[in-house]
């Protein structure tokens, strides 16, 4: 077993030493940037496997910027961007990309709002100058808006309501923070929703949708001096208007565990647990270890089958049907390491809680072993390969490290960051954060669904 | 505008049918499974799937037990129990999954192709895949999660709505088996019924075998041989019997206290490899497969604000795949969404698309193609349909070329033959208040 891993361990330095810095296709390839004059950031990252280009285009406006009873409105916007302009009215943006082969699509966070297409490279102009044209002159009908937020309800529906686990996360979230905006859904509460109104979405576009709180990004086979060129022609004469950040809603101090109930029609009890945790964003460069470390302990957890609650609850103690952990390393606000599980037929949600709790108490007490530090880090590498093959995925995070605050130069520091992380440095972050006093949990008693009287 | 604008497409549309696809090497291995390779120097990584006649339509009398079965081989295999199986793949960064559909089923393996990191993760892959344990207590523990599955399944009313339509579409027939089983066959599922499904359908001769990825042919065939070698030795599989025709209407309705009812209308469709495929993809795309421009999508969504997601498309299986088109609804809105859904069927397999949307049709699947093959991901999934239903090799080279030629008529023809509307199955599941 030593030998095992002092072999792996050889390898694995072997890898990062030798193969990651010196073949340009182990580690992400380069990233080349421009600032227009009115502030809008181009990112370029070339690559020429295929004939096919992603073009992303985020701004940096999402639930986080809400305020409460306006919940929900970056994520109607984004779908009253797809109801056209003077020049490309109705459903024509889709259409047009569709009619030259692309798929296009949009996405909304807690921190961000993205639009995307994926089409031939020698396509993008027509998908330039499109994005362009919503930016500063989208309809936003009274009439199709209507419609719209009916479509948004429906999806919150489909989503959320019908959803015992994704309602469970929504209240995990409202419940750990108070005043932090990442209480807040993405998608908006229902009733926030039906009240959002064609004035107030105007005001919103105009206020965030602005060159300098953009950023475009370009994956795939184009030249950059090509690609800043067609930005410069298509955004570059739109006026920019400085945005003027929310008031920070700081979340005060938690003094003890939480505990929410949710007693819904379900079939299985459920369970999540949520703990305060600070992001790489937010901490100061001396103090980033800490992240990588809380993104490193949720490897040792959940990092696959031979990671801690695959072995120990799932396999070992047989209390889980299934159990994963997360962090949300990359978020631009402080956000919850979130362990969740399903217990198994015979266990209850208490007993569960009880297991995924002692797992906790067991990375506070003991440090992780060198081979878990290793197989974590292993996994590092790959996953880095691995995510080069999605241009997708790739634009996805230039577009996300840039407008949550990281810059997308982390991406290529995230091995070595990984690698520095100690043993010593994981029970630290777990003693540090993962208190008492830092968690909510949420558990599912579902009920039986032919007692619920008809509303 | 538009007309000079969508002709100089076209005619960028008919240069790409000289656009071939990527270069497809294909072999038989030493046991006989074909093999298709790509190569794919560019990333450090290679991909393996291993896909067999082994989908939950073999389950026969024992729903669920493909799913079991495939769940067990990471469990114990060779000397290696579940850790060390889980320690083995994941000390080097590799990932293995297997996957359970209707009529094939999935093993895979992605890795990193540092000699020796690959050959650990290639050992561990063929252990697993070549000498499963099949373990009491590992069935026993199986058993429980599948249990839990199944519960989650009967929870979500999108799940009931799928069950109840393969139910509906293919009465009595293997394309009709519950995925993940059902509480009495769970329950009788023996470690013997999985060593016996595992022989059975996985053998060397009914598999195939595709890879993509940074090595050469040489290495390519060494490894096909190795998997080939530790797979079961038995003959292929006999083919399932095709699906009586079901020629009535029926609606089915289950009450779910969810908020929003999930609608599934549909019926037998197409074979996968049947020369009707084409127009019928073709014409789906402006039915319900095109996205944000489909007429479904147009329709309900945009006009009616009725649906989050409506959709349609045809599914090619084996035997005839389904037809399928869904949507979900408040409740009380689902008589005006199923109203304009037939509506748009009626009018589509009546008249077929217009001129305008079979051209638009046609330039977004043509232009289109290079985006179904820009990564290896993609290319290998390609890959595997092709081999699993003996596809001919130029499929991919001639895609364009063939969804270039089909005309109107075509469309039409193969709707009139293959949908009637007067004869589709509806499931509704949530449409009604609880009694």
């Amino acid at each position: 077993m030593r030998h095992m891993i002092d072999r792996l361990s050889l390898r694995f330095l072997l890898l990062l030493a030798l193969v990651l810095p010196h073949t340009a296709s182990a580690e992400p390839p380069p990233v080349f940037t421009r600032t227009l004059d009115n502030g809008l950031k181009v990112l370029v990252q070339p690559d020429t496997r295929a004939p096919v280009a992603v073009q992303q285009l985020w701004y940096g406006v999402g639930a986080a910027h809400e305020s409460p009873g306006q919940t929900g409105i970056s994520h109607a916007l984004e779908h009253m961007m797809f109801r056209g302009t003077e020049r490309y009215p109705g459903e024509s943006f889709s259409h047009t990309i569709a009619s030259r082969g692309g798929r296009d699509n949009a996405f909304t966070g807690r921190d961000y709002t993205a639009y995307y297409q994926i089409l031939s490279s020698d396509q993008l102009a027509i998908a330039m100058e499109m994005e362009a044209d919503r930016m500063q002159n989208l309809l936003l009908a009274e009439a199709d808006l209507e419609k719209e937020l009916e479509v948004v309800k429906e999806e919150r529906r489909l989503r959320t309501e019908d959803r015992p686990e994704s309602l469970a996360f929504e209240q995990l979230q409202a419940t750990a923070f108070q005043n932090h905006p990442y209480g807040q859904p993405v998608i908006g509460w229902m009733s926030d929703i039906a009240q959002l109104d064609q004035q107030q979405l105007r005001d919103w576009q105009r206020r965030w949708y602005t060159p300098s709180n953009a950023r475009l990004v370009v994956v795939g086979d184009v030249d950059p001096e090509q690609i800043f060129e067609m930005a410069e022609e298509h955004f570059g004469a739109i006026p920019n208007r400085e945005t003027t950040p929310v008031p920070r809603r700081q979340e005060p101090v938690q003094r003890g565990a939480r505990n929410v109930s949710m007693h819904i029609p379900a079939q299985t009890e459920y369970l999540l647990i949520g703990y305060k945790t600070p992001v790489m964003a937010q901490l100061p460069k001396k103090q980033r270890w800490e992240a990588y470390a809380l993104s490193m302990l949720t490897s040792i957890l959940d990092g696959g089958n031979a990671s801690r609650l695959a072995k120990r609850l799932v396999r070992d103690r047989k209390i889980a049907a299934s159990a994963s952990a997360s962090y949300s390393l990359y978020s631009a606000l402080n956000s919850l390491l979130v362990l969740d599980a399903t217990p198994n037929p015979g266990h209850t949600a208490e007993e569960m809680e009880q297991a995924l709790l002692e797992e906790i108490a067991d990375l506070q007490a003991n440090p992780v072993s060198e081979a878990e530090l290793q197989r974590a880090r292993a996994q590092v590498i790959a996953h880095m390969v691995y995510a080069q093959d999605s241009l997708r995925h790739r634009a996805y995070m230039i577009g996300m490290l840039e407008t949550n605050g990281l810059g997308w130069e982390i991406e290529q520091q995230l091995v070595a960051g990984y690698q520095a992380v100690t043993a010593t440095q994981l029970q630290e972050v777990a003693q540090r954060y993962l208190t008492d006093h830092a968690r909510t949990t949420v558990t599912i008693h579902p009920i039986d669904v032919t007692a619920i009287p008809t509303p | 505008m538009t007309r000079i604008l969508t002709a100089s497409l076209l005619a960028l549309a008919i240069s790409a049918q000289a656009q071939a696809g990527p270069r497809i090497e294909h072999w038989t291995s030493d046991s006989g499974t074909p093999v298709y390779f790509i190569a794919a120097p560019q990333i450090p990584m290679l991909d393996i799937q291993i896909v067999l006649d082994a989908g939950n339509s073999r389950d026969s009398t024992l729903p669920g037990l493909s799913q079991i079965t495939h769940a067990l081989l990471n469990t114990g295999a060779g000397d290696l129990d579940a850790d060390a199986i889980a320690q083995q793949f994941e000390d080097v960064g590799a990932a293995y999954n297997a996957e359970v559909w209707l009529d094939r089923s999935m093993l895979s393996l992605r890795t990193l192709v540092d000699p020796e990191w690959r050959e650990q993760a290639l050992q561990t892959f063929v252990t697993v895949i070549g000498q499963p344990g099949f373990s009491e207590s590992e069935l026993e523990r199986r058993r429980k999660q599948m249990q839990v599955a199944l519960k989650k399944i009967e929870e979500d009313p999108g799940s009931i709505a799928k069950r109840a339509f393969y139910q509906t579409v293919y009465p009595d027939h293997p394309y009709s088996s519950p995925t993940a089983g059902t509480s009495d066959s769970l329950a009788a599922i023996t470690r013997s019924d999985a060593e016996a499904f595992y022989q059975t359908f996985f053998s060397a001769a009914g598999a195939v075998v595709t890879m993509v990825g940074a090595i050469d042919r040489a290495e390519a065939e060494k490894i096909a041989n190795r998997i080939s070698q530790a797979l079961p030795q038995g003959p292929a599989p006999e083919p399932l019997p095709a699906p009586s025709a079901v020629t009535e209407a029926k609606t089915v309705t289950i009450p779910h206290p969810s908020e929003q009812a999930h609608v599934l209308i549909g019926q037998q469709g197409v074979a996968r490899g049947e020369a009707s495929h084409f127009p019928l993809y073709l014409g789906n795309y402006t039915l319900g497969g095109g996205g944000f421009s489909s007429r479904l999508m147009q329709e309900i969504r945009n006009n009616q604000g009725l649906a989050y997601s409506v959709y349609s498309y045809f599914f090619p299986m084996r035997h005839l795949g389904p037809f399928r088109l869904g949507f979900q609804t408040r409740k009380d809105q689902v008589d005006q969404a199923l109203d304009a859904a037939y509506a748009e069927v009626r009018r589509f397999v009546a008249d077929g698309p217009t001129e305008e949307e079979l051209e638009h049709s046609r330039n977004s699947l043509v232009l289109g193609f290079p985006l179904r093959i820009a990564d290896n991901a993609s290319m290998i999934d390609y890959l595997s349909m092709i081999g699993y239903y003996r596809l001919p090799l130029d499929y991919l080279d001639t895609w364009t070329a063939r969804i270039s030629a089909i005309s109107h008529e075509q469309i039409v023809a193969a709707f009139q033959d293959r949908l009637d509307p007067g004869q589709m199955i509806t499931v509704i599941v949530g449409g009604q208040d609880q009694p």
